[in-house]
């Protein structure tokens, strides 16, 4: 029988709440008034106001500590440690995000101007990995819909294309001789999955801004597909009527499809993806458990691909 | 070339205190693993630590030859207790991935092994192992005789190379660590089809 050890606790997880919170607030109204201008764009994690969600799993959520120290985000390496170590050389403020293409009133917002309207809310998703892992996490953010409500899409759009920052000198994982992508990275949704309710536009976790190496500031999220799908720390969204080129698919398109929906019956071609590990669940005993379509989402989604052979549009 | 110290050229240390050395990163990674100090996905890391083991010592057995060739070092009485070590890592690291990765789900397991090549590859290359640490004793040697004992463990050739194609194959993309390893592997193994200059024949080589 194996007698497992508590977690080292740090000082910073003794303090209460209200007090580290208020701490924060403090350093964020310094930081408004120009008063730590020289700490230049680092956001710290400042708490988040959302409301409730009907959307929301009650599946226990993934820790705090595993969601921001086990992350694919490759501009800051491909270990899965390493976005946690190198993602804080990213300024996150200022923020612009460009939204063109297809709409009737292209803006380049600030961050705060995109934000503003935003009713934010708490979704507490499953996420499925293309790698057969899983964690659930409480997201803080708003549908892609609203945004997209607010440039207006012309009857022509029929896609969405993302893409995340370019950065050299402060992503440590974009340079080097072998390119592991084609950066920046890229992705895309048909109109009707970005206009859907479950899909977000995510500012936060846990009730707080997002860490960098989650997607400050802000990422999308869309529960049925599998994780690489919610690009991280956008600066553009356009609106087109042609497949937006993705990165995965434009690395190995035979193994990465554009759709990339969770299914356990479309296996990726180098591995099964009938079964997912639950991160935190069980430690290093963790038994695997089944992958559901669409993530366990199908209710909601399924309707989006009636009549498409889902193991050719994979 | 210049004169290297001799505890370095032909050491005299026994051989037998690599075996309990040798463990050490396995049980290290092990109670890092129990007492969760391995990351978010212990499972995985503890299999993934135990597999790049696995290839360090299949490396450092490969670079003997070419050491001794090269550099006039000559390690090779601590070749078995290397060989026999990295045989172990990799019965390791496929224990775990029956056990603690897949949880003895036999059905997923044979399907694994017939399905995905990186784990066919991998399977095969602890096939080829099998036989050699298995004929790793004294009496083996001579029971088998010097050349068709060699000519035998020439299967560590094709064995440290699919240890190499088994880990490019399981990665996203083209990260960096496996190619490292592919490529000194690699490496290795061509010094064994080019014939080295005067100072030694291809006879000599093992």
């Amino acid at each position: 029988m194996l007698i497992r050890r508590g977690p080292d606790i740090k000082a910073s997880e003794i303090t209460p709440k209200e007090i580290y919170l208020s701490r924060r607030h403090l350093l964020g109204g310094m930081a408004g008034a120009g008063l730590i201008a020289g700490l230049g764009g680092k956001a710290d994690a400042a708490p988040l106001t959302a409301g409730k969600s009907a959307f929301s799993t009650d599946e226990a959520p993934t820790s705090l500590k595993d969601i921001t120290s086990y992350n694919n985000f490759y501009e800051f390496g491909t270990d899965k440690s390493e976005p946690a170590r190198n993602a804080h050389r990213l300024t996150t403020s200022p923020w612009t995000v460009k939204v063109d293409g297809m709409v009737a009133k292209p803006t380049t917002f600030a961050l705060e101007d995109l934000l503003k309207p935003a009713k934010l809310e708490e979704r507490i998703y499953r996420m499925r990995c293309v790698e057969g892992w899983s964690m659930v996490i409480p997201w803080v953010g708003f549908p892609l819909a609203d945004l997209l409500a607010r440039v207006e899409p012309l009857g022509s759009a029929k896609y969405v294309a993302f893409e995340t920052a370019l950065r050299p000198e402060e992503m440590t994982g974009v340079g080097g001789f072998f390119k592991v992508l084609d950066w920046p990275y890229r992705e895309g949704l048909r109109l009707d999955e970005a206009l859907h309710p479950l899909t977000l536009l995510a500012v936060g976790l846990y009730g707080e801004t997002l860490p960098n190496q989650n997607g400050a500031p802000l990422r999308l999220v869309v529960p049925w597909k599998y994780g690489f799908k919610g690009i991280k720390s956008i600066v553009r969204i356009t609106l087109t009527d042609k497949e937006p080129q993705t990165s995965w698919n434009m690395q190995a398109p035979q193994e990465y499809g554009f759709y990339s929906n969770v299914n356990p019956d479309v296996d990726h071609p180098r591995w099964s993806q009938a079964t997912e590990r639950r991160i935190g669940e069980g430690g290093l005993f963790a038994k695997r458990r089944p992958t559901l379509p669409f993530n366990g989402y199908a209710d909601q989604v399924a309707g989006l691909y009636a009549g498409m052979d889902l193991r050719k549009f994979y | 070339m210049a004169a290297l110290p001799r505890w370095l050229r032909q050491p005299s240390l026994p051989d037998w205190p690599l075996y309990p050395l040798g463990f050490i990163p396995a049980i290290w990674l092990f109670v890092q693993a129990v007492t969760d100090n391995l990351g978010a996905d212990p499972a995985k890391a503890l299999e993934r630590g135990l597999g790049e083991w696995a290839l360090r010592l299949i490396i450092l057995g490969l670079a003997i030859t070419p050491l001794r060739q090269v550099a006039g070092i000559n390690w090779v009485r601590y070749r078995r207790a290397i060989g026999l070590l990295a045989f172990f890592y990799v019965l390791l690291h496929l224990i775990t991935y029956m056990v603690l990765d897949q949880g003895l789900d036999w059905t997923a397991i044979g399907a694994d092994i017939l399905r995905r090549p990186y784990i066919t590859i991998g399977m095969l290359g602890f096939l080829l192992l099998l036989p050699l640490a298995l004929t790793s004793t004294n009496a083996m040697i001579r029971r088998l005789g010097g050349a068709r004992w060699r000519r035998l463990h020439r299967l560590v050739y094709p064995a440290a190379f699919a240890g190499a194609a088994h880990y490019l194959l399981l990665v996203k993309s083209w990260p960096l660590e496996p190619i490292i390893y592919a490529a000194i592997i690699v490496a290795l193994l061509a010094w064994r089809l080019v014939p080295v200059g005067k100072a030694g024949g291809r006879a000599e080589r093992a």
